[in-house]
């Protein structure tokens, strides 16, 4: 998005509908976008600032009045939520769990990507199309269409419930989209580097070890921070294989609390803002990487 | 702590052990005779993720489909039975129905607000920051933004406070308050989905946003000397510029509607008539009727199988313009 192509059309718009004097009365014909755009925008914060603002209250202050009386004095702010979550047996272990998931997922499966993508986008074999439009294909398969077979091939191997079993399986399932966004990029590398690097004697080892992942880096980067969060959002993949297991990650930890406490759920606010605080760190740091790694998939693929 | 040095070690020691595949392999590769050397290095590249892909999703698609066929014990086959179950049972065929509900109105919405925003914010100086409110749902997880809405939707009996913040804004309008989540399916299903909109349409926003700015402001303009006014604009000339995009999008939210699970897991889970398939095969795993949860993934795949071959013709093209 170039600024100068947004104020050359804001610009355009202006000379059209505008005569040098009624300013006012062309502000006053944009009053309705602006409107609507606030109320928008309105409707995607506030529910979320809304849970933001009771996860700082008292659960009496919750059960009796709506989280925008908090706004007016007495606010009547206080971290009992977050004492009470934290208390509760199994909540501070899940996040470390949680943690203890994740990173190692996604390094497992980023490593093992991006060496298959490299044969893909700079090797010739026979069967290699087709390889690869089975992973296309592979990129939209449900994993319900997966999880029973994948839960006896872990009662098999005695994974069943390990933290292990979820690093192979998010592996498994998350190998497709990846192969297919590195491989595009890639394959969209200058082909003289790699044969002038072929011509100086570097084998593939180096070239790919040399040349194709320092210059994948920036895709890796984006897909690092797509796929860590995919992972420490997960419900389904958790609950699945370690839903009765003494590692369920924070999601399941929170889900089952949800789902178990009936009316006094109001306190677990405080676990929602602790899960989401770093998705949403990371979305504010990295906006750019993150955003990129969303698009890269559609645009292109 | 087990478990943390277990973590060190896979983090340390994959990318060493791929490391070490690589530069081992390809010391015992550049020794062999030349053709074989062609013939073998690919695939010893393209083995791990093959090898991966193969053993957690090639192989148990083909063994659910297996198991969709047996009974609960898989020791017996059953035929259809399964299908037959999923096709009959009241439950199920709940569950199916709201899935359709999901695919339309979930897909429509989703993609027609991120057209509509992407549109409106374009106009606008503080687009960047409108963007991210939008966007702001994207990173936040499904358990999460169920919590979120748990109290968007939080209803108490009629005259005591409305703690909920919808219900609180209709008593404003001297509204009875209603039980979003509880038993009219119309309206909790349409809850849920309104919170997987609620969830998708910065996705949608941003990608088309992204095309929405690769359009030439000449066309634009050269619309606008010929008289067009802006609907017409948005109708005439950027919807149809803007259509491989809107359909790579729909295509996108279509396997997201039929994959929903978190938000209706976590919100109802499944009650008052809320099941989707998803959550329906769940339930199934759990109690171990393996035969007919795998039934369901079955169904479930076979409804993506179209959306399967679009991407796939998709690629096939793309291919073409490399």
């Amino acid at each position: 998005m170039s600024a100068e192509q947004v104020t050359t059309r804001r610009e355009s718009a202006v000379t059209r509908s505008v005569s040098a004097l009624d300013n006012f009365g062309y502000r006053l014909q944009r009053l309705p976008l602006h409107l609507v755009i606030i109320i928008i925008c309105a409707i995607w914060i506030v529910p979320t600032l809304g849970m933001v603002i009771n996860s700082f209250r008292s659960l009496q202050d919750m059960g009796v009045a709506g989280w925008w009386t908090t706004l007016f004095p007495p606010h009547g702010f206080t971290l009992e939520s977050y004492k009470q979550v934290l208390a509760i047996e199994g909540v501070a272990p899940s996040i470390l769990y949680s943690i203890l998931i994740t990173i190692p997922a996604t390094v497992i499966q980023l490593s093992i990507a991006t060496m298959g993508a490299y044969a893909f986008a700079w090797m010739k074999f026979p069967g290699r199309n087709l390889f690869f439009i089975v992973i296309v294909g592979l990129m939209v398969v449900p994993i319900q269409m997966t999880l029973i077979p994948v839960l006896q091939i872990f009662k098999a191997l005695h994974l069943s419930g390990t933290i292990i079993s979820v690093w192979l399986a998010h592996s498994g399932y998350g190998l497709p989209f990846e192969v297919f966004l590195l491989r595009n990029y890639l394959g969209g590398l200058p082909r003289e580097i790699f044969e002038s690097a072929e011509v100086d004697g570097a084998g593939h080892a180096v070239r790919f070890l040399r040349i194709a992942v320092p210059m994948t880096i920036p895709a890796i980067a984006s897909l690092t921070i797509f796929v860590f969060l995919g992972i420490w959002n997960d419900l389904l993949v958790a609950l699945t294989f370690l839903g009765v297991s003494a590692y369920r990650p924070f999601t399941v930890v929170i889900t089952g609390l949800v789902t178990s406490f009936g009316g006094g759920w109001q306190f677990l606010t405080a676990a929602a803002v602790l899960q989401m605080a770093l998705p949403l760190a990371v979305f504010i740091f990295l906006q750019r990487y993150f955003v990129r790694g969303i698009t890269s998939g559609s645009v292109k693929g | 702590m087990d478990q943390i040095i277990t973590a060190v070690v896979a983090v340390v020691g994959v990318p060493l052990v791929i490391f070490g595949y690589i530069i081992g392999g390809e010391q015992v590769i550049e020794r062999l005779p030349g053709r074989l050397q062609g013939w073998a290095r690919p695939y010893f590249w393209a083995l791990p993720a093959v090898g991966f892909a193969t053993i957690f999703m090639v192989y148990p698609m083909v063994r659910t489909a297996v198991i969709s066929f047996r009974n609960s014990e898989d020791t017996d086959w059953v035929g259809f039975a399964n299908y037959h179950y999923f096709f009959t049972f009241p439950d199920t065929l709940t569950a199916l129905r709201n899935s359709v509900a999901w695919l339309i109105f979930y897909t429509f919405f989703a993609v027609f607000l991120g057209l509509v925003i992407a549109i409106l914010v374009d106009r606008v100086r503080y687009e960047s920051l409108a963007k991210i409110a939008i966007f702001l749902p994207v990173p936040i997880s499904a358990v999460a933004a169920s919590i979120i809405w748990k109290f968007m939707f939080d209803y108490q009996a009629p005259g005591t406070p409305q703690t909920g913040t919808l219900n609180a804004v209709l008593g404003i309008f001297h509204g009875d308050p209603v039980p979003w989540l509880l038993d009219e399916p119309v309206v909790n299903n349409g809850a849920l989905i309104f919170v997987g909109i609620w969830t998708a349409v910065g996705f949608c926003m941003v990608i088309i946003s992204a095309s929405l700015k690769a359009i030439s402001t000449e066309v634009l303009e050269a619309a606008r000397i010929d008289g067009a006014n802006e609907f017409q604009i948005v109708r005439l000339v950027i919807t149809p510029l803007l259509w491989p995009t809107i359909t790579v999008v729909g295509t996108t939210m279509l396997i997201n509607a039929l994959k929903t699970f978190d938000i209706v897991y976590v919100m109802t889970n499944g009650a008052y008539e809320t099941d989707v398939i998803a959550t329906r095969m769940f339930s199934q795993l759990q109690s171990a009727h393996y035969g007919r949860a795998a039934a369901v993934g079955v169904v479930l795949f076979i409804a993506i199988v179209p959306l399967l071959i679009v991407n796939i013709r998709r690629f096939q093209q793309q291919e073409e313009q490399r």
